[in-house]
């Protein structure tokens, strides 16, 4: 057959398109469900990492069914509040599939950057009001913990972290940091315990009003409020810094209001 | 058979890829900072690799001549795409570190250099073993490299901790990891010392 006659071609790439995109719908329908967890288990991880629950993770013979068991025994509800500190949602079942769960850091952090330009107060305040931020209440041996999210631009992507808060509403107990693409070795070493375990007993909230943790080069002093930068990532770091500041202060409302109530108690 | 062995062996050092045909150099640059991601980018390369070159040459009697890269391209996509599924469903951890070089191994120029000057003109088998061998000639410099700025670049191998914690200068030693192992240049100078090597045991072949 002569395979250089324009028909022939047409045909043969109409067929061969044909084929190859159903094999690859084919599997792609059959691996979502897999990946979908992957990805839910993942922030299940995340937030139970920022509390220490995740700890024995990489020993679990079935890591997606031990960070499940562990997610559903230890994280007993799930919170929607936005920027005025109102709870609008709260679940007690099922969280991971909670409101609170399916809220997109990315997507208010994207809100808070337009509030940040926006052009009068009256638009800030409107999108204040669209601001839905996910707060996780944990129970753990140690008590009480509330883990705040929190999202940012890094110097090549996005960075994330969780932050549990103790019962005193005023210190961190524990933080998870990830990130999409920072350097392997420079910025992405937010990851490590190192890194993170010195955010352990930071004081976040001081007679009420917030107090913002500083990224600092060269050996942190005040072990309140400083953490060491990482050694040649000084984007990262001052993101790091810039990111926790940023939620913090749209929590803050939600944080005040939650220390009156149980000074009230 | 015989035939078919050197088919498998040259690529591996005599004609490797990365160090004798200089290709595919860019993704070495990019995933070896650990050796974990390495293993598997070097794992995929070769089923790429192997595979497209097997399913070309099956059908290379029908490929219109005029379209044939853009067949090979469609071709290599489809795998490219299959594994990047695979790899987000079952190693979902390691997916994250290669992030988009899984994606652009369609860019990988041992892969389409492979299929044009091999795939399209022989047999099914002796194809796939050609592709194969290739993708495991890239992997072998892959793993080499890795294991080098892994170790030196962060005291570990795959993970583990190799040299002693209590080395380490915050723990009161005297040793720092190398910082430059992690980044790219380094992974260049690695494979250029390779290179260098091979080409001082190699003198027939030089170019």
């Amino acid at each position: 057959m002569d395979t250089n006659k324009n028909s022939y071609t047409i045909i043969y790439t109409i067929v061969l398109v044909a084929v190859v995109a159903t094999i690859l719908a084919v599997v792609s329908t059959l691996l979502k469900p897999v990946q979908q967890t992957n990805i839910v288990v993942e922030k299940q991880m995340n937030i139970l990492s920022s509390a220490f629950l995740a700890a024995d993770a990489g020993n679990a013979s079935d890591k997606n069914s031990y960070i499940q068991e562990q997610f559903a025994r230890f994280v007993k509800e799930g919170i929607v509040v936005n920027a005025n500190g109102d709870v609008i949602k709260s679940d007690n079942e099922n969280i991971a599939q909670s409101d609170a769960f399916k809220i997109s850091p990315a997507e208010q952090f994207d809100i808070m950057r337009k509030i940040a330009s926006a052009k009068d107060e009256q638009q800030a305040q409107q999108l204040r009001e669209q601001l839905q931020l996910p707060v996780f209440i944990c129970d753990t041996p140690e008590g009480k913990k509330y883990i705040l999210s929190c999202y940012g631009s890094g110097l090549w992507g996005p960075i994330w972290a969780y932050i549990s808060v103790n019962n005193n509403l005023s210190t961190i107990y524990g933080a998870l940091f990830d990130h999409k693409s920072e350097t392997p070795g420079l910025g992405g070493e937010i990851v490590t315990d190192n890194f993170r375990n010195q955010f352990v007993d930071k004081v976040i909230v001081e007679g009420g009003a917030i107090s913002h943790i500083k990224v600092v080069k060269g050996g942190a002093k005040d072990k309140a409020h400083e953490i060491d930068a990482l050694s040649g990532a000084t984007i990262t770091s001052n993101a790091v810094q810039s990111m926790i500041s940023m939620w913090l202060e749209y929590y803050m409302p939600y944080l005040q209001k939650l220390s009156q109530t149980t000074n009230a108690e | 058979m015989a035939m078919d062995k050197k088919i498998f062996t040259t690529p591996l050092i005599k004609s490797n890829p990365v160090t004798a045909l200089v290709l595919g150099i860019c993704s070495a640059l990019a995933v070896t900072v650990k050796l974990e991601p390495a293993i598997v980018m070097a794992i995929s390369v070769t089923l790429v690799t192997g595979f497209s070159s097997f399913l070309i040459s099956l059908i290379r009697k029908t490929i219109p001549n005029r379209i044939r890269i853009i067949v090979q391209l469609v071709v290599v996509a489809m795998f490219v795409i299959l594994i990047e599924q695979f790899l987000k469903a079952y190693v979902y951890d390691v997916s994250k570190q290669l992030s988009v070089y899984v994606g652009l191994i369609i860019t990988n120029c041992i892969i389409m250099g492979r299929i044009e000057a091999f795939g399209l003109s022989e047999k099914p088998l002796p194809s796939l073993i050609d592709g194969l061998a290739n993708g495991l000639g890239y992997g072998l410099v892959l793993v080499v490299v890795a294991f080098f700025r892994e170790l030196l670049g962060s005291g570990t191998l795959y993970g583990m901790q190799i040299i002693p914690q209590s080395w380490y200068a915050a723990e009161g030693g005297h040793y720092l990891n190398n910082g430059l192992f992690i980044m790219p240049p380094m992974a260049l100078i690695l494979i250029g010392c390779l290179i260098w090597i091979q080409r001082c045991f190699q003198k027939d072949d030089t170019k």
